[in-house]
């Protein structure tokens, strides 16, 4: 007992939480406003592996990781608007096309990779995001370690969490993409495009997810692996349910995934010889889907999720 | 204050679906300050032709004119709503487009403010918005969200929504279909005012109440042209539904029934509220054979829970629902079609078919099990093709014939298919929900012709019906519910019910 509760006083236990919640947060919030338009974008889990390789192999040949967040967003965006043009003027069933986008992006990053680098039995390495070493502030006890030793992505994913809160909360722009989503007649109405508030959101929301894979590669690890997103794009889903599509809870719907998955490396190496380690390794899940029960029988689900709307047709 | 000066002309106005001509070359005028009343049965083209006015349909023919402040015409492009909106023309359409989950004024700047920007004038906005409250009389508090407010404060809001553009015409389609009469009343009230200052109204109503007291002129269609037009001063109620169906309108007489025994007696009835529906709060109701129960009230207070109760498709919390044949706290669909309760719902396309399901096989799918239809599990195809011919011929369903898919029969046939199954097994109690909403005049007798007959023969009808004409005129006994409590009215006055329908004890 006594071990848990160090684990929670240990700031490197923290910092490991906002470390690994780090790509959820990019994930959930791009999936927060998808579906805040109207549109849910199963494509993530592929999106991911999209953001993930593009923002590397940018990276690995230009040598600059800021281009490769740059071509990672653009290549993410790319794909969202495949599934924008397949979902929304063509109102094709969103399910369909967002496994569809997932299975042809994975398949299609592996087959670059394996075209790119023929001949390769350790994936070739780049030089990653460093920790931000912030004079004065990183210096400051338990705080210093968990805010400020963490990489410019992080912040950046801090950042858009206040960003797209301010724009769906306060700005002209972010009420028109929630009233798509619960009721586009009343958008159409007030003379404003559905379709161009929804394809934009879309496409907007997907480069935000492939944020989050090439926060992978690129902060978290220094290489592509095949299989390194590992269902990181459902979990988003999922948090979106549970933050009832708000960026201030999806925050902290990602943090507490986090946090659950440090725990369970921690707990492993604490009570390994005890209990084998597959159970720990399914904590954060099990944990994940109880607060989902919990939260999301109150979810306030957007009235127009799934709808496709037309043109003239009531 | 009508004056000769024209806002609006429509010229020549034509749009076809395929072989179907929904306009046919349509002239339409107002002037300022002018109440434009348009009528006519469901699928006579007014709301066709609305559409194009604004710019959702593009006309095959004909073109819009409006006139500004200036008196100057400006011809309006085809199938752009935002030429129409620019133009100043405002719709409050029969379905809200308002965004629940959004506050009144959002709702209301929704489109009106420049989306890239990383800040909101709201005061102005709001300052705005206050002003057109007391100068209209229409009030709706702007921080609420939408979801919270009643339907009554959601059509203000709709209405408050034009205003703000500034509208100059403003189109109403159905503006009172889920009011109470007084709040019906006071839009009336409203609208009259606006119109003294300029205002100019195009109003779309099936309550000819509505359209002679409120309108200055009435214009007719029918099947897509216009046949008449008139001013509302010379006009009445025989000489307008004469125009509407081309004959005379025979509305169907009651003649006091002769009542018999309990046919459904429910007992202190307690449903929760779900939630899209309010729930029911002890309520009793004793049907006797040979009678109407009309149920009168704004929907959404409790008839659909009533109706689900009685169907079998809910069990309440407390009480017990006796028929003639058996008393149980809860009906199941199997008990309660078994105990003689025919169902006509208020969704009759979700819940009234099976759309992907043959005429034929919607006849049947009651009595699956019922040796006439089935034998050991194998449909008896044949003796249900004879059933379905017989049955569309006594009770009118017209389509692509029997075989062909429920869902391509017009919604009053769509009725009628369904009376046709209920009434054929003589059930002791009739639900009727709603079973006339959306039905023109034809179509409405029609089904109030049938139900009148089963009572008739002996059976116990209960209707629910928002349409409180509808109900003085075929209920032999007036119940009022509102929140979930059931009220018995002796009373036939218009605006007594209207009270007990806003919830004000009479």
């Amino acid at each position: 007992m006594m071990d848990i509760l160090q684990i929670f006083l240990s700031d490197s236990f923290w910092a490991a939480s906002l470390r690994i919640a780090t790509p959820l947060i990019f994930g959930v919030l791009g999936a927060l406003l998808c579906e805040r338009s109207g549109v849910l974008n199963l494509g993530i889990e592929g999106i991911f592996v999209v953001g993930a390789m593009m923002g590397w192999l940018t990276a690995y040949l230009t040598g600059s990781l800021w281009l490769g967040v740059i071509f990672a967003a653009l290549s993410g965006g790319l794909f969202g608007l495949f599934h924008a043009v397949l979902t929304v003027p063509l109102g094709l069933s969103q399910h369909v096309s967002g496994l569809g986008i997932t299975m042809f992006a994975t398949a299609l990053m592996s087959f670059s990779y394996r075209t790119i680098f023929p001949q390769v039995s350790t994936p070739p390495r780049i030089e990653p995001f460093r920790a931000l070493d912030v004079p004065l502030l990183s210096d400051l006890p338990f705080l210093g370690p968990v805010l400020f030793q963490q990489t410019a992505m992080t912040w950046l994913a801090l950042l858009l969490v206040a960003l797209l809160w301010w724009i769906m909360d306060r700005t002209a722009l972010g009420v028109a993409i929630k009233a798509v989503g619960d009721n586009p007649d009343a958008v159409n109405a007030q003379g404003l495009s559905v379709i161009r508030l929804r394809m934009g959101a879309v496409v907007a929301g997907s480069a935000l997810m492939a944020l989050g894979g090439a926060f992978l590669t690129m902060s978290a690890f220094d290489a592509f692996f095949f299989g390194m997103v590992n269902g990181r794009g459902w979990i988003c889903i999922a948090l979106v349910i549970f933050a009832s599509w708000q960026p201030g809870k999806a925050l902290l719907g990602a943090l507490l995934f986090g946090m659950f998955d440090a725990l369970q490396v921690r707990l492993q190496t604490e009570a390994g010889a005890l209990i084998p380690g597959q159970v720990f390794l399914m904590v954060p899940y099990v944990l994940s889907i109880v607060a989902l029960i919990i939260a999301a029988r109150k979810a306030d689900y957007p009235r127009a999720l799934l709808q496709p709307w037309f043109k003239g047709q009531r | 204050m009508t004056t000769s000066q024209p806002v609006l002309s429509l010229r020549g106005m034509t749009k076809r679906f395929g072989t179907v001509t929904a306009a046919d070359a349509i002239d339409l005028d107002l002037s300022r300050g002018e109440v434009l009343a348009l009528l006519g049965e469901n699928g006579a083209g007014k709301t066709t032709l609305m559409n194009m006015l604004f710019g959702q349909y593009t006309p095959d023919s004909g073109s819009v004119h409006v006139w500004d402040e200036s008196g100057t015409e400006r011809l309006l492009p085809p199938g752009q709503p935002h030429a129409a909106i620019e133009a100043r023309i405002g719709m409050v359409h029969q379905h809200f487009t308002l965004a629940e989950n959004l506050s009144v004024v959002d709702n209301i700047l929704l489109g009106t403010e420049r989306l890239f920007h990383l800040n909101r004038n709201r005061r102005a906005a709001r300052a705005k918005l206050e002003a057109l409250m007391t100068h209209s009389g229409l009030h709706a508090p702007l921080d609420a969200r939408i979801r919270d407010l009643s339907v009554g404060e959601r059509q203000r809001v709709e209405i408050l929504k034009a205003l703000y553009r500034d509208v100059r015409i403003l189109v109403l389609d159905e503006p009172t279909a889920v009011l109470t009469p007084q709040e019906a009343d006071g839009l009336f009230v409203s609208m009259r005012s606006m119109v003294a200052q300029g205002l100019s109204v195009i109003f779309i109503s099936h309550k000819l109440r509505e359209v002679l007291s409120f309108s200055d002129r009435i214009a007719v269609l029918r099947h897509g042209a216009k046949v008449g037009e008139m001013a509302t001063a010379e006009a009445d109620t025989h000489s307008i539904i004469r125009m509407m169906i081309g004959e005379e309108h025979d509305a169907p007489e009651r003649s006091p029934g002769k009542t018999g025994e309990t046919a459904l007696r429910l007992s202190g009835i307690n449903v929760a509220p779900g939630r899209d529906t309010g729930g029911l709060l002890d309520v009793s109701l004793d049907l006797k054979a040979g009678e109407i129960v009309g149920i009168a009230g704004v929907s959404g207070n409790g008839q659909s829970a009533l109706a689900r109760v009685i169907s079998g498709l809910v069990a309440p919390s407390s009480g017990s629902i006796e028929t003639a044949t058996a008393s149980q706290t809860a009906l199941t669909p199997r008990t309660a079609l078994a105990q003689g309760i025919g169902r006509i719902p208020e969704d009759r396309h979700h819940d009234g078919i099976v759309a992907a399901l043959s005429v034929a096989e919607n006849l049947v799918i009651e009595r699956l099990d019922d040796p006439e239809v089935s034998r050991a599990g194998f449909l008896k195809r044949s003796a249900m093709a004879k059933h379905a011919e017989d049955l569309s011929a006594a009770y009118d369903v017209r389509g692509p014939g029997i075989h062909a898919r429920a869902a391509l029969l017009s919604g009053g046939n769509i009725q009628k298919l369904i009376l046709a199954r209920v009434l054929e097994t003589h059930p002791g109690v009739i639900l009727a929900n709603q079973p006339t909403r959306g039905l023109d005049f034809r179509a409405a007798a029609e089904v109030s012709r049938r139900l009148i007959a089963a009572r008739d023969r002996g059976a116990g009808v209960i209707l629910i019906s928002e349409d409180l004409d509808e109900v003085l005129s075929l209920a032999d006994r007036i119940l009022v519910m509102h929140a979930g409590e059931l009220t018995e009215t002796a009373s036939r006055d218009r605006s007594a019910i209207g009270q007990l329908m806003a919830g004000h004890a009479a």
